[in-house]
């Protein structure tokens, strides 16, 4: 708390303010929050550009370019793109902005960086098998009361839990 | 009534105007709360910093009294609100590798854009790791769509799989909420970190 100059938001006032937005996006659109869609988009456009056929054959990526969807002109898309501003918006206003590697001191930037693109790859996978990630399979999911959204939570922080003694040494 | 846009036809241009829009609050609300930094997000986990269970709860529970507050005084067909499929052997396999993912790096997807967008470097190698991760999953798609689709129970929701009413269910889950809020704020002291709390 020594940091004054970039004090977060107290953390049930900002989980009001996300559940103020979640509620609006149900109110507005029907559906929640969302994050890995729009990263699976990225793909299945990168996809797409490579190669169109092979995209059409395949069952994974031909259900989101058929009928000549645009991958990357889509609502969860612009969602992520808008929180990229909100997130830079943010930080511009808490004076949070500059280019860090966040890590333990006991690990090297080298071992970080990888277990970032690990980690990450993990998550990216997950979130495909588990139809979505902490936003919109667990986060909305538990909004509107689903159970595969209280499942997900459970996995996803349980898992976390059980295998943090092992990764410590990355994070304390 | 509610939800706009399915109800009401709005052209996409609006729509996505609206995507852009909301995106900006949940990245400035995730922001705000300190999920741009990994080892506050990891703090969770070794107790010292517990604000992603104060921050993640409070949003889901306002969400969700909204949207029971809202049904009740017929502002919103929750008849086509999304409530998500429920594929179980995927959601909980999917879960477990998402976890797993959480805690090697330290973020996850929506955290680490919002990281990524003011500056931080892991954030941005994490997001091109979870493109990685999506593009070997559909490249390897033939050998996970049986798991993918298989037990697949519907929109279920919780309060109808334990025979209990929603504002019961909302009721529990807040009881439980409190409960965590408690003992977290007890494993913030127990477990405090001065030096970790400085930095982040």
């Amino acid at each position: 708390m020594e940091n004054k100059g970039n004090k977060y938001m107290n953390p049930y006032l900002a989980g009001l303010l996300l559940g103020v937005v979640l509620l609006a996006s149900f109110y507005l659109t029907g559906r929640g929050l969302g994050a890995s869609g729009a990263m699976k988009s990225v793909v299945v456009s990168g996809v797409d550009k490579v190669s169109h056929d092979y995209a059409e054959n395949s069952h994974f990526y031909s259900k989101y370019i058929s009928n000549d969807q645009k991958p990357l002109r889509s609502w969860l898309v612009l969602e992520v793109f808008g929180v990229l501003i909100g997130g830079f918006i943010s930080g511009a206003l808490s004076g949070r902005l500059n280019l860090k590697l966040e890590k333990s001191p006991k690990i090297t930037n080298r071992k970080r960086i990888w277990m970032a693109i690990i980690g990450g790859a993990l998550f990216g996978f997950g979130s495909q098998l588990g139809r979505g990630c902490t936003s919109g399979a667990a986060l909305s999911g538990m909004a509107v009361m689903s159970l595969a959204g209280y499942v997900t939570m459970m996995a996803i922080f349980g898992t976390a839990f059980a295998l943090a003694y092992f990764f410590r040494k990355n994070w304390i | 009534m509610g939800p706009i846009i399915p109800l009401f036809e709005i052209s996409e241009e609006i729509n996505l105007l609206i995507a852009f829009l909301i995106g900006i609050g949940f990245g400035f609300a995730l922001e705000q709360a300190g999920f741009s930094s990994s080892r506050k997000l990891a703090g969770m986990f070794y107790g010292y910093d517990i604000t992603v269970l104060k921050v993640f709860f409070t949003a889901a529970i306002v969400a969700m009294l909204g949207l029971l507050f809202m049904n009740y005084m017929g502002m919103i067909d929750m008849s086509i609100v999304y409530v998500n499929e429920y594929y179980m052997a995927s959601a909980i396999i999917g879960g477990v590798i998402m976890g797993a993912g959480f805690i090697i790096g330290g973020f996850c997807p929506g955290t680490s854009v919002c990281a990524a967008a003011i500056g931080k470097i892991d954030a941005m190698y994490f997001i091109g790791g979870s493109l990685i991760g999506i593009l070997i999953f559909g490249q390897t798609y033939p050998l996970w769509e049986k798991l993918y689709n298989a037990q697949y129970l519907g929109s279920l929701k919780l309060s109808d799989s334990l025979g209990i009413k929603d504002g019961i269910l909302g009721l529990l889950v807040i009881v439980a909420a409190i409960l965590m809020f408690w003992l977290g704020e007890l494993a913030e002291k127990r477990f405090k970190r001065e030096d970790i709390s400085k930095e982040i």
